[in-house]
């Protein structure tokens, strides 16, 4: 069916098609149209489900942390100090290999006190054991949160996923969304290390130095095989509903001699500059990252690289922009643009693009050099 | 692309307005979106919503710049906003008023939003309902079509009273 919903809607909607069994939400600006409307569905008898209202975001995660160790499927949404608060629970949830999954509606972190679009909330988190996802439109968010849940639960991976929204210019913009049937896409969740009071274990009691590595070289094992299965949940949904994205999504980039790289929204905006730019003669393109986690390998070479971030890890740089340089060769112009909901418009990407210098920080309305 | 501004206060449904404009826009088959711009809104706030429709899908998320429609729900905003700031040239202007209303010698569609709602007695907590009716004026200018208009009405509100208000705008509507 196709309708016209916010990105909001959109998540929750796919969702509710996925069924969880348990789902545990405290709401936040600009996150709490997903959960509203989940709270919804539950309460009109359309998910069959239990939803624990709880007092605060720790809460949140710590009850689906406890819904999903005994191998039921689990939901939470959350946004910048919210997903800050679960921090604690956030790195549990991945190393009790956990498939949990969450939206993020991607929001600046105070203070100064600021709702609108920044990726500093989740990409503080990264190193947490999650797998990271950035959409940039509402049909992506739609079909990025069902494969989401595949992709958590498939036993190769068994980590949590969160997706991750602009707030307000996707999670409250209205776009057409076609939703679909999922069917068999997602299997029932089978979590092999479930709780079972038949067979009585104990989870995660201490573990001294000679185990606990262990434990660690299994998550990033089962990262490493993320990126396969990732493209093979891709590869089996795109012959399914006819939808494929990629762990990047490129635009115009077979003959570009310089590439913008971005997340979420920004890199859509960027596509129009590339337009525009192509238009004056210069052959740029738009490599719009998806997965953060696993970070993908990018082929970059031979080309100019502009990397805007939306986001900034303090005394050290962009996050994007850092991590494209330790993993490519290539010295990207990094533009510093976005954050807290600051206005970029693709006249402002395509003079990122034009007054490009390689190695160089830019940031985007600060006067002088930084 | 057609893009347009909607300029109202906290309460008298800019936002509700914008998102039924991008879905009487998706019946009539085209691409739309409906972007608020959530600012320090609050009731009698000056608020600001846009829309877009095109024929391909829309890429641009940034607020709209260069509108070729200005909507304007509460005409108190004129002497204290600038309405007509990045107006296309050639570009349309629609005011809820009563009577004519002068803005830089620009020609001014009015049409009373206000005197059709308390008409109608569609009132909802004290405040006449705007964002339903004012669809029937944009159809009138060409932007959706009224068939489309009074159909994203009837999807999104029960109440009739916002389809047959939406018609008397498109009847009423001074171009």
């Amino acid at each position: 069916m196709k309708e016209i919903v916010t990105a909001n809607y959109a998540v929750a909607e796919a969702v509710k098609q996925a069924v969880p069994g348990v789902i545990a939400a405290y709401p936040i600006t600009p996150q709490t149209e997903i959960v509203e409307r989940i709270a919804q569905y539950v309460a009109r008898g359309e998910l069959a489900c239990d939803y624990i209202p709880v007092e605060s975001e720790h809460s949140a995660m710590a009850a689906c942390i406890g819904a999903s160790a005994v191998g039921i499927r689990t939901f939470t949404a959350t946004s910048s100090q919210g997903l800050l608060y679960m921090h604690e629970m956030l790195h549990w949830a991945a190393g009790a290999r956990l498939p949990i999954v969450m939206a993020n509606v991607n929001r600046a972190v105070g203070p100064p006190w600021n709702v609108w679009a920044d990726h500093t909330d989740s990409l503080s988190q990264r190193d947490t054991g999650w797998l990271q996802v950035y959409v940039a439109t509402a049909q992506e968010a739609y079909d990025t949160t069902l494969m989401a849940f595949r992709i958590a639960e498939d036993e190769e991976v068994l980590l949590p996923v969160m997706v991750n929204l602009d707030g307000f210019l996707l999670s409250h913009t209205m776009q057409d969304l076609e939703t679909l049937e999922p069917g068999t896409f997602i299997p029932a969740l089978h979590l092999p290390h479930a709780i079972d009071t038949a067979h009585p274990a104990a989870y995660a009691p201490l573990t001294g130095p000679n185990y606990y590595y262990r434990f660690r070289w299994e998550m990033e094992r089962s990262m490493r095989a993320a990126r396969r299965v990732i493209t093979r949940v891709e590869e089996d949904f795109a012959g399914r509903f006819g939808r494929r994205y990629g762990v990047t999504e490129e635009y115009r980039c077979e003959d570009a001699d310089i590439l913008v790289v971005a997340m979420g929204t920004l890199a859509k905006e960027a596509e129009v500059a590339v337009d525009r730019l192509r238009a004056e003669g210069t052959p740029a393109g738009v490599m719009r990252l998806r997965w953060f986690r696993p970070f993908p390998t990018l082929d970059l070479a031979g080309r100019e690289v502009v990397v805007i971030d939306r986001d900034y890890s303090f005394g050290f740089g962009g996050v994007l922009a850092r991590s494209i340089r330790s993993t490519t060769r290539a010295e990207p112009f990094s533009v510093i643009a976005g954050l807290g909901g600051q206005e970029v418009t693709h006249e402002d990407i395509a003079s990122f693009v034009r007054e490009r210098k390689p190695g160089d920080e830019f940031w985007f309305g600060v006067k002088g050099d930084v | 692309m057609y893009e347009i501004r909607i300029h109202s206060r906290g309460g008298q449904g800019g936002v509700t307005a914008a998102r039924l404009i991008a879905l009487a826009a998706f019946l009539d088959g085209k691409h739309a979106t409906a972007t608020p711009f959530y600012g320090a809104e609050r009731r009698g706030a000056p608020i600001v919503a846009f829309a877009r429709i095109d024929e391909s899908p829309i890429r641009t998320y940034s607020q709209v710049r260069s509108p070729d429609l200005v909507v304007v729900l509460d005409r108190t905003l004129v002497p204290v906003i600038d309405v007509l700031r990045g107006l296309k040239p050639g570009g349309a202007v629609l005011v809820n008023s009563g009577h004519a209303v002068a803005l830089d010698h620009m020609k001014v569609h009015r049409v009373d939003l206000t005197g059709i709602a308390l008409d109608e007695n569609l009132v909802i907590a004290g405040e006449p309902v705007l964002d339903t009716p004012v669809l029937g004026a944009i159809a009138r200018l060409g932007v959706i079509s009224l068939e489309s208009a009074t159909k994203a009405i009837a999807e999104m509100f029960q109440d009739p009273r916002n389809v047959s208000a939406a018609e008397r705008a498109y009847r009423e509507v001074l171009l």
